[in-house]
């Protein structure tokens, strides 16, 4: 048995120092980043802009049914938004480094809010209830489906560079050409899923740490967020389904 | 045989030399007067340890760090928030007469020395009803959530067989709310660098050296490591010694080593057998029972209490008729009904028991029925009232209160008795205090409801911090060296008594001798005493004393968190502490307030104080493990409210 | 009732902890699991065997000393304190594990008591009200709304157990931070010091390693005292709030 006994001081163990002033950055804007709410607003924020795009993307994908001449039409078009103040495709190259600059900002605080919090536990309990991690896998492992899709799909259908047709200004026919190999529509309906649950439980959280929930609203916000999971989903995968079934061809 | 412990001697009497003379209304402020002030650039300079984190100790650390000085607390709990305060339900009394019922600070003067049954003092009491009011804005002013009305203003209620509505409550959680604020308080002071806080650290001896309190030998529960901490003063908030008695409402760990190392060191105990024991806990269920659950007393404000007429009925009690139903406590005290004083209450609760009529297992239960008070009010209006009551009784007993009527029996609650203080809540160890639960001064022989909060605050918040600045104003501290021979033995006398426990290797459980201490306690020093029980239990607790010495077990070591350690010193000094209760309760052959002598009785059977003999508090002083005490009385005057026989008929 | 319960034994924070297999017998359903392990604990005394420390203390479900992990949830089945959970909730021949909290800010200090010191040093940013005692103004010159104060103690009823952490699959503090927050936030009392109350106690809160949100809703389900999730979302609003009115701190 050992009884440490310590040589008495005047005070016992030395007086606790003052507290250090607090680490990290002083700005606002640092301190904002820093901290675990800040990153969550930033993917939040960039999460809903994301989420705008994919829906005008999604009411954009349905003009495949009514034939290449409007599909091609609506692409053209794009291309000539903001005409005659914009230049031609110049709208585009404004949305895409927004668009870019989302995905980026989505990503880099979800890897540092990632890494946080797999560094929180670092013991994993032995007896393990999976439905306490559902939502977090399916957020974090689906982001990097979502990330991984998103490089194919660049590739795929802007770039053409791994569609089977890929023919620039011919987005109908890329996208038929695509849907018509079984690996496109198995990349594109599993990401399709993964979009849909993104989305579910992501838009949720985000009117949470936006500070738009209350216990009045949270019941609405989570049917909001399961029916715009929903549509978004149905809406995407309509596409492959019509050229499966023959509907698109 | 005797025990030799029967043959204390009565020493000279003591006396409070602090509370000025004058009209009792003027005292406080005369004193705050002439107490000399510490010049706030120097108050730095001086180191009070604080010992306990509860009401009474965090309201002192919080207050004292923020005026300057230099505060070392302790608790043995891993976060000063825990400290058992926190469990106080009902509320917290105040003279404000928000009510304007004819509250006032005379009344609540009044009525709390005649709760207490004349035993406490005057002057002191006095000073408490005055502080009250200043607590309650403290308090809100740090955002205590105390229950409002819809006005906006703070609701009120009538508790404990008062006549007014004084009490301020936070639904049945008062003593959270008011911990909080405390121990909001007292982080802020910790994180600016004023209080040096040392959690899971505990007290183990105080350090005496040329008459005066110099510091404490505390030991790190994590580390086990053994340290001594000086101060130029000490203040123990610890809390009381109801754990005394193994069940009872105190948490687990609450115990009385603090107190108990003080008064071997010098500080006398005063009335050490003034235990309250509360009407209103859930019986226990069976021999596993680790401690006693209370519920709030304001379910008395609308349950009522009976028992079966007919000893013995075991029909269930949905099966037995109104008029099979004894509301002994509305017949035997028609005016204040089921609101009699706890001690009424309880002793009550006792007799119908050992008349055979009491219920639930074990017949140690009586009734506490809301089926009228759901009838009058609604049920949605009684669980607004107590629906986190219902529910912590459904949770304990699988049984549907608002269906069933609950069963309750008393327990101890808290302890009137504690180390003895004066005006200014030092000790006879000059430089050592005591306040909150852990002094003897304000309540008497009994103490009313939603008091305890009150006095723990006053005594932290406003009373202790104008009272030590005149001790360390008038005492400059003049440092002992460490190797100085009181702190030497000290600190031996702790590492010795562990490292017994350690290597004793015996066959039984440290809690198997605070189980058997408990019982003693209860059946011999509890709601009942006699002067045979109590010349019984003084003959059983040195045997039982001795047995544990000799045959308790400590597995472990001393050098990292060992509960089993912990505990067994704890008992230990309960197994001394539990004579001089008994010896106390002998020597006061008066019934008054929560001790009740059976040889002591009006002819009506109601306890009988005894005045002329016994209008005095006994501090005790210590002589040796397990040999006589000395007596010191200090006698009481009454000048201000006249002893009457307390009657509640 | 017979049971076999699996305990995490680990005899200090620097070694290395398992799963140790214990039976215990005679169990009565009107015990709590904390009595249940006071008689495991006693037996193993009487074999000489160190018995399983864990913390606890008032035992009525207020101090929040207690917190265990009972099959894979934090304070059991049951939504109440440890203290608080009978034995009547498990059927008998059960095994039943036995796990401390888990978190990196919640180190082990031995078998199943946790440091939760970082609990103290959030409110130590933040968590109070600055009144010096004495200075306070008379307790009726601020009228609290009755909803408002309702909101207020509904958030204070937090007893900082850390089951909330314990629960999260992220480890996060949100919870726990967010009731103060909230409490304080919602009374005239706590209106000065707002900002940087929710500022430095979410700094402090991400600094002692607390994991981030990710509105599982974990930590609500498991709360004893109920604390809802739109505490957290309270927290996040004050927190953009105050970003924005220019992220003063202390």
């Amino acid at each position: 048995m050992a009884l440490a006994t310590r040589t008495p001081g005047r005070s016992g163990p030395a007086r606790t120092a003052p507290p250090a002033p607090p680490r990290g950055p002083r700005t606002a804007v640092g301190r904002f980043w820093r901290s675990t709410i800040g990153k969550k607003t930033v993917m939040a924020v960039s999460g809903l802009a994301m989420l705008l795009y994919l829906v005008a993307h999604m009411v954009g994908n349905l003009k495949v049914f009514f034939g290449p001449e409007e599909m091609n039409g609506y692409a053209h078009w794009l291309r000539t938004i903001g005409d005659p103040v914009l230049h031609h495709e110049w709208f585009l190259w404004i949305m895409r480094p927004l668009l870019l600059l989302a995905v980026v900002a989505h990503g880099v605080a979800a890897a540092q809010l990632s890494r946080r919090d797999l560094a929180a536990r670092p013991v994993k309990y032995a007896h393990r209830k999976p439905r306490a991690s559902y939502a977090t896998h399916t957020m974090r492992w689906g982001g990097v489906i979502l990330a991984l899709f998103l490089v194919w799909h660049i590739l795929d259908l802007t770039t053409g560079t791994v569609n089977p047709r890929g023919e620039a200004g011919h987005p109908y026919e890329n996208i038929v050409a695509s849907f018509s190999t079984w690996y496109g529509n198995t990349i594109y309906i599993v990401a399709m899923v993964a979009v849909g649950l993104h989305v579910r439980h992501g838009l949720w959280g985000a009117a949470q740490t936006l500070g738009a929930g209350s216990r009045t609203r949270d019941r609405a916000l989570k049917v909001t967020a399961d029916v715009v999971a929903l549509v978004l989903t149905l809406g995407f995968l309509s596409v492959p389904v019509g050229v499966m079934t023959g509907l698109v061809e | 045989m005797t025990s030799p412990y029967l043959d204390y001697t009565t020493g000279d009497p003591i006396a409070d030399t602090k509370a000025p003379a004058g009209p009792v209304a003027e005292r406080w402020n005369r004193r705050r007067f002439e107490a000399k002030l510490v010049n706030p650039a120097n108050r730095r300079k001086h180191t009070v340890i604080v010992v306990g984190t509860g009401l009474a100790g965090g309201a002192a650390g919080a207050t004292l760090a923020e005026q300057g000085y230099h505060v070392v607390q302790f608790c043995y709990q891993d976060s000063p928030r825990r400290a058992h305060s926190i469990a106080a339900q009902g509320g917290i009394n105040a003279a404000k007469n928000y009510r304007g019922d004819g509250d006032s600070v005379q009344r609540l003067f009044y009525d709390t020395v005649k709760g207490g049954d004349f035993r406490a003092r005057e002057s002191n009491v006095h000073r408490l009803a005055e502080v009250s009011v200043e607590i309650i804005d403290q308090c809100v002013a740090q955002g205590v959530p105390f229950a409002r009305e819809y006005g906006g203003l703070l609701d009120t209620r009538s508790f404990g067989g008062v006549q007014v509505s004084r009490t301020f409550y936070a639904r049945g959680q008062t003593g959270q709310q008011l911990l909080l604020g405390a121990y909001q308080a007292l982080s802020r002071q910790i994180a600016a660098g004023n209080v040096e806080m040392h959690a899971r650290t505990e007290m183990l001896d105080l350090i005496v050296a040329d008459g005066r309190a110099r510091g404490i030998v505390a030991r790190d529960l994590v580390t086990g490591r053994i340290d001594t901490y000086f101060a130029d003063a000490v203040v123990l908030a610890s809390g009381g010694y109801g754990n005394v008695f193994y069940l009872s409402t105190n948490a687990k760990n609450s115990n009385a080593t603090a107190i108990w190392r003080a008064h071997r060191r010098g500080a006398h105990f005063a009335n050490p057998c003034f235990t309250q024991i509360h009407p209103t806990c859930i019986p226990r269920s069976g021999d596993h029972q680790s401690k006693l659950t209370l519920m709030s007393e304001s379910l008395r404000n609308d349950g009522r209490i009976w028992v079966p007429v007919r000893a013995g009925d075991t029909r269930a009690p949905a099966d037995i008729p109104e008029d099979e139903r004894d509301y002994y406590l509305e017949r035997i005290y028609p005016s204040f009904g089921n609101l009699v004083p706890r001690d009424i209450a309880s002793r009550a609760a006792k007799n119908v028991c050992d008349e055979g009529r009491g219920v639930g297992p074990g017949g140690q239960g009586v009734y506490l029925d809301f089926a009228d008070a759901i009838a009058r009010l609604g049920r949605d209006a009684v669980a607004a009232k107590y629906g986190n009551l219902f529910e912590m009784y459904a949770r304990i007993t699988a049984e549907d209160p608002y269906a069933t009527p609950m069963r309750i029996y008393p327990a101890i609650h808290y302890t009137m008795g504690g180390l003895w203080v004066d005006y200014d809540l030092q000790t006879t160890v000059p430089g050592l205090f005591a306040i909150g639960e852990a002094n003897f001064s304000d309540h008497g022989a009994n103490r009313l409801g939603a008091s305890a909060l009150m006095q723990g605050l006053a005594d932290g918040y406003f009373i202790l911090p104008a009272t030590l600045a005149d001790f360390l104003a008038r005492h400059p501290h003049d440092e002992i060296p460490p190797d100085h021979p009181a702190v030497t033995d000290a600190v031996s006398e702790v590492t010795d008594r562990l490292y017994r426990l350690l290597s004793n290797n015996g066959d039984r459980t440290p809690d198997s001798f605070h189980r058997e201490l408990g019982e003693i306690l209860w059946d011999k020093c509890g709601m009942a005493r006699t002067d045979a029980g109590l010349r019984e239990a003084l003959e059983r607790i040195p045997a039982l004393r001795e047995e544990f010495w000799r045959r308790v077990r400590v597995p472990g070591s001393g050098s990292d968190l060992n509960q089993s350690l912990e505990k067994a010193n704890r008992v230990a000094d309960h197994l001394e502490l539990a004579e001089l209760m008994c010896l106390d309760a002998l020597h006061r052959t008066e019934s008054c307030g929560g001790h009740f002598r059976e040889e002591s009785r009006t002819d009506g059977g109601e306890a009988e104080r005894r005045d002329e003999e016994f209008s005095y508090a006994a501090a005790w002083e210590f002589t040796g493990t397990g040999t006589a005490p000395v007596l010191h009385r200090e006698q009481l005057l009454f000048e201000y409210v006249h002893p009457t026989q307390r009657s509640y008929t | 009732m017979n049971l076999t319960l699996r305990i995490w034994r680990q005899p200090g924070p620097d070694s290395e902890g398992a799963m140790t297999t214990y039976e215990v017998s005679g169990i009565s359903p009107d015990m709590s699991f904390l009595e249940m392990l006071d008689t495991l604990n006693e037996d193993l005394i009487e074999r000489g065997d160190e018995p399983v420390a864990f913390d606890h203390d008032c035992r009525e479900g207020i101090c929040g000393a207690c917190g265990m992990v009972i099959n894979g949830d934090a304070h059991g089945p049951e939504r109440t304190t440890t203290c608080q959970l009978h034995m009547r909730h498990f059927t008998d021949g059960e095994t039943i594990d036995v796990e401390p909290w888990r978190a990196a800010a919640f180190p082990v200090v031995k078998d199943l008591v946790v440091d939760r010191s970082a609990f103290d040093r959030i409110i130590g940013a933040g968590g109070y009200v600055t009144v010096a005692t004495g200075s306070a103004p008379e307790a009726h010159a601020t009228p609290v709304a009755k909803p408002a104060a309702d909101t207020a103690f509904e958030h204070a009823e937090c007893i900082g157990c850390g089951a909330c952490v314990a629960a999260c699959p992220n480890g996060s503090a949100m919870l726990f931070t967010s009731a103060k927050v909230v409490h304080l936030a919602s009374l005239p009392q706590g209106a000065p010091e707002r900002e940087t109350r929710v500022l430095d106690m979410v700094g402090t809160m991400d600094d002692e390693g607390f994991g981030g949100c990710t509105n599982t809703g974990m930590c609500t389900t498991v709360c004893p005292k109920g604390i809802p999730m739109s505490s957290i979302t309270t927290m996040n609003r004050e927190f953009l709030r105050a970003t924005r009115k220019g992220g003063g701190s202390r």
